[in-house]
């Protein structure tokens, strides 16, 4: 009763009935994998709740202080009063710790599903027209997300984060012509400068949140007028929608993945350390942590820069430094490609049709084969940023590692895209339910369907 | 229940564990039972809506031509006035190059520059000055120059090796007194401090990206990304018998720039 009656006092004032109805009886398709984009919707609301919470906190100087706080290793300690703060967050606020650490978890959780999700667009072909847009922002969410992730975990000024700073700071003035001034003008000096963490702290929490909800807002917005795309199937055409309602059932379904997504992120801020600042110590430019990796959504950054051979250009009293190539170029590449690639495919497949039905990975081999080979090679990467780690637990040189994976990132993607062609290629003549009930006699026999195919098509055409 | 526990555990000070175990259990009743709800009590498709075409009908588009372009048909010399409006533009956009110039000093000469001085005692980072004979064969200490313990592009690794078995670089013979050898201690790939050495091979080791640099033969890079050797610090040792540098490097240590010289040794 209540209910009715307040919908009523907005209904009269705004007129929403309408629209409200039409809302509401919505259709999404449902499928397991359309939730991964949720999961990233969601995993940035915690990210949003936990992070105002630090912020009340966190204290944005590298002002020197001598440290008097509850953790007693490193009282009497000479530290920033940035990580100051942060000790003081995860010893001393109440559910401070959990708070940090669930935001940290969200953020690795807010990429990887991003990831995850970006692979589900890329192998069903949801990319296609009319869904060119949403593409293009989804890629620079996923940009914004891990340059977003770096401020963040370059804020608490210990040593793990000054080395990632450092490391920044060298990949900037690599730049060709202008690259000591954006190192000088980001940093505010020489490294390290004293200005870098209030910026940090003003990009975190302002500027990058700011384009993250706008661009999340169009990407939904969009998603809604355009409809969902779906698979094919019974019933299901490129003219319609079939699925759920939004309400109640959808609703109801995603609302309980939001709190369980929380819950699980809770669970991991209480129960799994991660980044425990207080062990690296506070940041000094003569010390370094070792092993030092970055963050996962980093890690194929950090594999490029180890793996790339000792080579760089120099001539007439110029250089291009050996960073350049691995940690500006090779992401100049990886972004340009990700952006491109609705449109590369639209104009090499001669496709620029409207597309609301979803391909399945083996109705299109090529494009199922270039992305296992992307990301073959970026998983190798990441698989590198952790060289020093393997030659320890497998107990090998170092340099022998390097050497392997330099030879596998070469190598194995191609392998794996080769595979990838001709496995799609024989479930989609087979027309098996999955790689595992294809016969072996469709990996052999490819060419005969293929050749029926043509004269099939010969036949059309000549009707 | 997990609620009102967490609540409860707020008062009393709070422990990270059981913390998060009562969000889990908190949230996760509330997420079960909503995804219940929604499985087993609500409508249960399939439901089926129309989808339109996404481009607009043909009248449409002509309607929104006309509102647009016969809006601008009104007013005369259009491209003039465009042009004018570019150039207000442009202008500003200059004019903000200006504040964003305050972001940091010019870089002049700073990265060719450290706080080495001919004469710079070479002191530990509490100050100390070290002499000749604190350091034993196969021994290292970061040092800095005397006054300067702050200055992060100082920073430098001092090995002693046995003069016997050590030739110095052509050009270097005086470099080395007693077997110390300084070097740079950022490396001069990514930056960072060259901290790990193996005193059998003598040879450090980059932690951050295993760059690994050749002590006896004047810090060359042997394996690993790094393309250039690690400059080195001309010392001497004074009269009361402490360690001091003869000049600042002679060459830009840290990781590599545009203009850089580009001619540093290979």
């Amino acid at each position: 009763m209540i209910t009715k009656r307040i919908a009523r006092w907005f209904d009269d004032r705004l007129r929403a009935s309408s629209f409200a109805h039409h809302a509401l009886n919505k259709v999404f398709p449902d499928d397991w994998s359309f939730m991964l984009g949720e999961i990233a919707l969601y995993a940035f609301v915690v990210l949003v709740l936990t992070g105002t919470f630090l912020t009340f906190f966190f204290e944005p100087s590298s002002r020197q202080i001598v440290y008097h706080g509850s953790y007693a290793p490193l009282r009497g300690v000479s530290m920033s009063e940035a990580y100051a703060s942060v000790l003081r967050i995860s010893f001393d606020v109440r559910g401070g710790l959990v708070f940090r650490q669930m935001h940290h978890w969200a953020a690795d959780l807010f990429v990887a599903a991003i990831v995850a999700h970006m692979m589900r667009i890329f192998f069903t072909g949801a990319f296609r027209r009319p869904r060119e847009i949403n593409w293009i922002i989804g890629v620079t969410l996923l940009l914004l997300g891990i340059f977003n992730g770096f401020t963040g975990y370059s804020m608490p000024d210990d040593l793990l984060s000054g080395t990632g700073l450092r490391i920044a700071y060298s990949i900037a003035l690599s730049i060709p012509f202008a690259g000591t001034w954006i190192a000088f003008l980001v940093f505010g000096g020489e490294f390290p400068a004293q200005d870098i963490i209030r910026r940090l702290l003003i990009v975190h929490i302002m500027i990058m949140p700011a384009l993250l909800a706008g661009l999340i807002v169009a990407h939904l917005a969009i998603l809604w007028h355009q409809k969902h795309s779906q698979f094919p199937g019974p019933g299901r055409t490129e003219t319609n929608v079939v699925g759920s309602k939004l309400f109640p059932t959808y609703t109801a379904k995603s609302l309980g993945l939001f709190f369980g997504i929380t819950a699980v992120l809770g669970a991991m801020g209480g129960l799994l350390q991660i980044n425990p600042v207080w062990l690296y110590g506070p940041f000094k430019a003569q010390a370094v942590s070792s092993p030092a990796q970055p963050d996962w959504y980093l890690g194929w950054l950090e594999g490029a820069l180890r793996l790339f051979p000792s080579w760089e250009i120099r001539a007439f009293g110029h250089s291009i430094p050996n960073p350049f190539f691995p940690a500006v170029v090779l992401p100049t590449f990886t972004f340009g490609m990700l952006y491109a690639w609705p449109f590369l495919e639209a104009h090499f497949a001669a496709d620029r049709e409207e597309h609301q039905l979803l391909n399945r990975p083996r109705d299109h081999p090529l494009r199922t084969a270039i992305g296992t080979m992307a990301f073959t090679f970026y998983a190798l990467l990441l698989l590198a940023g952790s060289n020093d780690i393997i030659a320890k637990a497998l107990r090998v040189p170092v340099n022998g590692v390097t050497w392997v994976l330099r030879i596998l990132a070469l190598t194995l993607p191609v392998l794996v895209a080769l595979v990838a062609f001709r496995s799609m290629k024989a479930l989609r003549e087979s027309e098996a339910p999955g790689l595992l009930h294809v016969p072996w006699s469709a990996f052999r026999h490819r060419s005969q369907r293929a050749e029926s195919d043509r004269s099939k098509a010969e036949l059309g055409s000549r009707r | 229940m997990a609620s009102i526990g967490l609540t409860v555990l707020y008062g009393f000070g709070g422990q990270p564990q059981i913390e998060g175990a009562l969000i889990f259990v908190a949230l996760g009743g509330i997420s079960l039972g909503l995804i219940l709800w929604g499985k087993h009590l609500m409508p249960q498709g399939p439901f089926v809506e129309e989808r339109e075409p996404m481009h607009s009908s043909p009248e449409e588009r002509e309607a929104f031509a006309l509102d647009f372009f016969q809006s601008e048909e009104g007013i005369k010399r259009r491209t003039f006035l465009g042009r004018a409006l570019l150039a207000a533009l442009g202008a500003l956009g200059v004019a903000a190059i200006f504040p964003i110039r305050s972001l940091g000093p010019a870089p002049g000469t700073s990265l060719f520059r450290t706080a080495w001085r001919k004469g710079s005692r070479l002191v530990r980072s509490d100050g100390t000055a070290v002499t000749a004979q604190d350091v034993q064969v196969g021994g290292l200490l970061t040092v800095f120059p005397e006054g300067h313990v702050d200055a992060a592009d100082s920073q430098t690794v001092l090995i002693r090796v046995d003069p016997n078995g050590f030739r110095p670089l052509p050009g270097r013979e005086s470099w080395s007194p007693e077997g110390y050898l300084a070097y740079s201690k950022i490396c001069t790939h990514a930056g960072c401090p060259v901290g790990l050495y193996e005193q059998a091979s003598n040879r450090l080791f980059c932690p951050c990206h295993q760059s690994v640099f050749d002590v006896l033969r004047g810090a060359e890079p042997t394996a690993g990304p790094a393309t250039r050797p690690l400059p080195q610090l001309p010392l001497e040792v004074d009269g009361s018998g402490y360690l001091r540098a003869q000049s600042d490097f002679d060459e830009p240590v840290g990781p590599g720039f545009w203009n850089d010289g580009g001619n540093r040794r290979p």
